[in-house]
């Protein structure tokens, strides 16, 4: 296994003539929990994608483990798309059952566990559920498989505080000491406590990669704070 | 006590700093097993790699110390939380008197303003 989980080298995405990835370098390690923050249309997601092999580069590389995304990275990766993509028609033990189905790193047993700790219950049909349940259920989902990489794309925007919490919680108590949780959002003020590390990301370049003590310590403000001197409009 | 954390400072020192008053207070005493990372992490809601961090640096300071299997206990050495307890004393005295002056007060005044609130409360 090697030190790097996570490389990009000049990686650019493009969209016609729209740049979502201008050259993008990053390497990241194993074992940190690791904000991606950025403003609407910065290129976070496209990143994610990118990382899931739902999009190919235009440019450069994206490597995870030292291999191009494909089968072998995907069974290595929990991916949390931004959106709901799980048949909505399903009940909640059926999902369960089939990522189980899926995934061999999947425990049904911890799945279950969270479930209940959440109050959601396995006979509900996904449809019926609010908003912010179903992403509760797919955060579940996603944190219950035991990856070397978490992609969490926007995992908090709709829940309440009081899920919120039990959610950063749960992401801390779930992630083994060697895997990495890269976390994509704009709500800053409420992760930056469980943060490691902080990317901010603008029109598809990354400004900076630091440790978030450091950007405390140096810039004497929070990251939020300092996120919103960064990219006052 | 529960945990808050203020923006502008790292958050390795502010869990130094919160884990010295449980340890003075008598929330954590003198030869009390310590969570484990993990599990303290998760209900202060930080990152673990941080904590880990706070807890090497009491350890280095003697106030925590590591048992290869059993985990993380607090010092048995009382005169050492003793001495922990008077230098945090000393900082808020002095940060007392630093307020106190800045608002125009001479030290003797500042001290005849403790000693009459002090009889009062």
């Amino acid at each position: 296994m090697t030190e790097e989980l996570l490389c990009c080298r000049g990686l650019g995405k493009q969209f016609g003539h729209k740049v979502a990835l201008a050259g993008v370098d990053l390497s990241l390690g194993r074992g940190r929990i690791i904000g991606l923050l950025g403003p609407n249309g910065s290129g976070k997601t496209t990143l994610i994608k990118l990382a899931n092999g739902l999009l190919t580069p235009t440019r450069g590389e994206i490597l995870i483990n030292g291999e191009v995304p494909g089968p072998a990275t995907k069974a290595v990766v929990s991916y949390l798309p931004d959106a709901s993509y799980l048949p909505s028609w399903m009940r909640v033990r059926d999902l369960v059952n089939m990522f189980d189905d899926f995934y061999a790193d999947f425990s049904a047993d911890r799945a279950v566990e969270m479930l209940s700790t959440l109050e959601i219950s396995g006979a509900e049909r996904l449809k019926h559920l609010s908003k912010g349940t179903k992403e509760k259920v797919q955060l579940v989902l996603a944190m219950s498989r035991q990856a070397q990489l978490y992609l969490l794309d926007e995992p908090i925007g709709g829940v309440d505080p009081a899920a919120r919490d039990y959610i950063l919680r749960t992401i801390l108590q779930n992630y083994s000491a060697e895997a990495t949780v890269l976390i994509s959002t704009h709500l800053i003020s409420d992760i930056e406590p469980v943060l490691d590390e902080a990317i901010f990301i603008q029109n598809g370049h990354i400004l900076l990669h630091r440790p978030v003590d450091d950007i405390r310590e140096t810039e004497g403000k929070s990251v939020d704070e300092y996120f919103r001197e960064v990219f006052k409009c | 006590m529960g945990w808050t954390f203020d923006g502008g400072r790292p958050l390795y020192t502010q869990l130094v700093e919160q884990l010295k008053a449980k340890i003075v207070s008598g929330e954590y005493p003198p030869g009390q097993r310590i969570p484990p990372v993990r599990e303290l992490a998760a209900e202060a809601g930080v990152n673990p790699n941080t904590l880990q961090r706070a807890f090497s640096e009491l350890e280095r300071e003697g106030l925590l110390h590591a048992e290869r299997t059993s985990g993380r206990f607090v010092t048995e050495d009382v005169s050492l939380v003793e001495y922990l307890r008077g230098e945090m004393a000393r900082e808020l005295a002095d940060q007392y008197l630093d307020q106190t002056r800045q608002l125009g007060y001479s030290n003797e005044q500042a001290v005849e303003l403790i000693r009459r609130r002090s009889e009062e409360t």
